[in-house]
């Protein structure tokens, strides 16, 4: 049961003297990224815990105000960097939205498998990292070789292996090939075998387990009070997925379970990332059996897309379209209206709140960062528990500095 | 080989034994902000396995180290800290800035970031990319071990020559003009960062 | 569902309705809405505040107020949505802070305080969260330039024969 401050801080004012400060980062290796806790300590018991964050705060929403819809995607590409194309994902997700652009069946299956590879990349490194913290380095080597792997097919995509910038408005940069859509399955097939070796270092490792079990419990109530979403709210036993609960793009054809778990402490929040990574994998495999032929982007005469590069340097009309489209006051047309679209991104739910004027870049481009609202939860997780569980917790919650600060 | 020597002797200046050893067993701090840092970790990891050049020691402690990789963008509230970090790591210590936003600011043009950590401490290395490949990285700690041993000496006199950092003026011409610009504007107060020094 | 009707009777007619695609957005003035994301809190089932955010109106073309604040809520059992916005006008720029009915309130809060310079009577704790806590400007206000003004460098520089 999480701790109030009332609870954990002694009432008789020569206890107090005790206490001890202790400040946790901004450059620390178990933050990953930056971000500073200063804890107030009663021997090894943390009494209190304060967050200070911002140190990679670089005005992201500022600048979503300046560039077009079609720029921002680079921008928001760096913002949970572990899982890049989700972010992507969901920014073109709010526009569309906002432009009432419907998707071809194709574009929406190859977003869904990019979605979910995305989601395998955030989880095989959020394990892999957790772990490493609490002293376990294989399980990090382990997921990383497997996230080359998936760097490599993002590489083979969409030309950049980390960011890749892959989304336009109305569909994706490039269409993928057959020879893409076979490397995917032979990733797929190898997949497994990965899952199965962490699963045979951590989930019944008993040092793993003594550092993790009934460590940083989140009760349910507490965690829809607090916001929390994606795998933290599901392994406190919340059952919300956005994929099921607001179906967008492909998912309400494929078939899958939502991953909850009871319990709701960092073990729960690892056996439901392990879980939603072989869900993952089955949402992959179906959609790539069901993937329909026929033309990624929406049709390019709408004046809402790019056309393809051959057709602007060979032919007159692509070229006018591309200016068309790219000109600040041509092209499509947007509402002056406002609204909030959110997609399961791995961490959560990632939500913009998009404000247009009709011009073609935002007027205010507001994220709802998981990692943000997830890190706010962490001082009620860490009450009434020892120093060395910091970490534990902290890797649990998988922060994303970029994330947190925008 | 020299002759009259006995077996097992070289002779070499002193300023090149201790280059040799330094170049060859740089430890890292891995100042990791952002999107770079998880390169960083893909470098030090199974593929591309940064071992292989005597530079995997990984200290998160700039006490122990003599080489700081600024992954990622620093930006104002960073900063600090950053200054902090390189004020605190031991003689001689060289710096590499990783990726665009290290570099000159990258994309991120904005209030908060500060365009280029090469304004405000000194810069030995520059990687280039958004973010850069591991491949880059591994260049990039290869050429720092060549450029150790080609200008080390034991004193560290090749630190004396430069005495202020690589990067432009904090303030070019257009920055200032935008600075009278804002200025104009009633009841500006500008920023004031706290001061900054190497004691706790 | 909740009607439209329900809120009338409770807190008079100057509440107002309008949706965009799946969003389904009342309009309350400032003074109310506290009141009415309590009554939709504890009466109605929006138990998760998914979102609290803010925008600037000022260059919003054909816009009547300043600032525009927005609190995005989830109904967890039913999976709904509800955005309730209010507008705001200098000198006036405070409104009642919703964290005694959701925690998830605390950081958003701060952040629109940092952001927008909007304050909220009641937080437990309202302080700048993203930018250093000796910053002067609110960044997210239409009328602070991308680049800043200057901050970015007044920095001291560090030199090699000094470190």
């Amino acid at each position: 049961m999480p701790l109030t401050l009332a609870d954990t801080l002694p009432t008789d004012a020569n206890e107090r003297e005790y206490l001890w400060t202790l400040n946790f980062g901004p450059q620390h290796p178990a933050t990953h990224t930056t971000l500073r806790i200063v804890l107030t300590l009663d021997g090894e018991k943390v009494i209190d815990a304060l967050p200070h964050i911002g140190y990679l705060h670089s005005g992201f929403e500022k600048l979503g105000e300046h560039l077009d819809f079609n720029q921002y995607v680079t921008i928001v590409d760096r913002m949970n960097y572990i899982s890049p194309v989700a972010n992507e994902i969901a920014w073109h997700h709010a526009v569309e939205k906002l432009l009432g652009i419907e998707l071809t069946p194709r574009c929406k299956y190859l977003r869904t498998i990019f979605a979910e590879l995305m989601r395998l990349h955030d989880h095989l490194l959020n394990v892999g990292t957790a772990a490493l913290d609490l002293g376990a380095f294989t399980a990090f080597l382990y997921g990383f070789q497997q996230r080359e792997n998936i760097y490599d097919l993002v590489e083979y995509a969409s030309g950049q292996r980390f960011h890749a910038s892959y989304t336009r408005v109305g569909g994706v940069l490039f269409d993928v090939n057959n020879a893409w859509v076979d490397r995917v399955r032979k990733f797929v097939k190898s997949m497994p075998a990965t899952i199965q070796e962490i699963d045979k270092l951590l989930t019944r490792n008993r040092i793993f387990i003594d550092r993790t079990k009934g460590i940083g419990v989140l009760t349910k109530e507490d965690a829809i009070n607090y916001g929390a979403t994606g795998p933290i709210a599901r392994a406190s036993g919340v059952v919300r997925d956005l994929r099921k609960d607001e179906p967008y793009l492909a998912y309400n054809e494929l078939d899958f379970k939502v991953i909850c778990a009871e319990g709701g402490d960092c073990y729960a929040r690892f056996l439901v990332r392990m879980h939603e990574m072989a869900e993952s994998l089955k949402i992959i495999e179906q959609a790539l059996e069901n993937i329909p032929e026929g033309p990624v982007n929406i049709d390019a005469v709408s004046d809402m897309v790019l056309p393809a590069k051959p057709a602007v340097y060979r032919s007159i009309e692509g070229l006018i379209q591309h200016f068309e489209v790219l000109m600040p006051n041509r092209g499509y047309e947007v509402p002056c209206e406002e609204l909030y679209a959110a997609t399961e991104a791995p961490n959560g739910e990632l939500g913009f709140y998009l404000v247009a004027d009709g011009k073609h870049r935002a007027y205010r481009a507001r994220t709802r960062p998981p990692s943000y609202i997830h890190f706010a939860l962490f001082p009620h997780m860490i009450r009434g528990y020892q120093l060395s569980d910091v970490v534990a917790v902290l890797g649990s919650i998988n922060i994303i500095a970029a994330e947190l600060d925008r | 080989m020299a002759v009259g020597l006995p077996e097992n002797v070289f002779l070499t200046k002193l300023d090149a034994a201790a280059s040799w050893a330094r170049a060859n067993s740089l430890w890292p701090m891995p100042f990791a902000t952002a999107c770079c840092g998880i390169e960083l970790m893909a470098t030090a990891a199974s593929r591309h396995d940064l071992a292989r050049f005597g530079a995997e020691v990984m200290r998160f402690s700039p006490r122990q180290c003599d080489l700081l990789i600024v992954a990622g963008r620093v930006v104002m509230k960073m900063l600090p800290v950053l200054q902090r970090i390189w004020l605190q790591m031991p003689e001689p210590k060289w710096c590499i800035s990783m990726g665009a936003c290290a570099c000159t600011g990258g994309v991120f043009d904005t209030y908060a970031v500060v365009q280029g950590i090469d304004r405000f401490i000194p810069v030995d290395m520059y990687v280039p990319g958004c973010p850069p490949r591991p491949e880059q990285l591994l260049a990039a700690v290869i050429e720092m071990q060549n450029k150790v041993k080609r200008t080390g000496t034991v004193y560290g006199r090749e630190f004396a020559e430069r005495t202020n950092p690589t990067g432009p003026p904090p303030f070019d011409r257009d920055e200032l003009r935008r600075l009278r610009e804002a200025s104009a504007i009633e009841g500006l107060e500008v920023y004031t960062p706290p001061k900054v020094s190497a004691e706790l | 569902m909740l009607a439209l009707k329900t809120l009338h009777d409770r807190f008079g007619y100057e509440i107002t309705e309008s949706s965009f695609r799946d969003n389904r957005r009342y309009t309350v003035p400032c003074g109310k809405v506290y009141h009415v994301l309590e009554f939709l809190w504890g009466e109605c089932g929006f138990d998760m505040l998914a979102d609290l955010t803010a925008v600037d109106y000022l260059e919003y073309p054909g816009a009547t107020d300043r600032f525009g604040v927005v609190y995005v809520l989830v109904n967890t059992t039913t999976g709904q949505r509800l955005i309730v916005k209010t507008h705001l006008n200098p000198p006036e720029s405070e409104l009642p802070s919703v964290y005694p009915l959701w925690r998830s309130a605390d950081w958003m809060e701060r952040e629109v305080f940092d952001m927008f310079g909007i304050t909220f009577a009641g937080h437990p704790d309202l302080r700048r969260i993203l930018s250093p806590d000796e910053f002067t400007a609110h960044p997210l206000r239409k009328d602070y330039p991308l680049k800043g003004r200057g901050e970015r460098h007044n920095f001291p520089v560090i030199t090699r024969a000094e470190s």
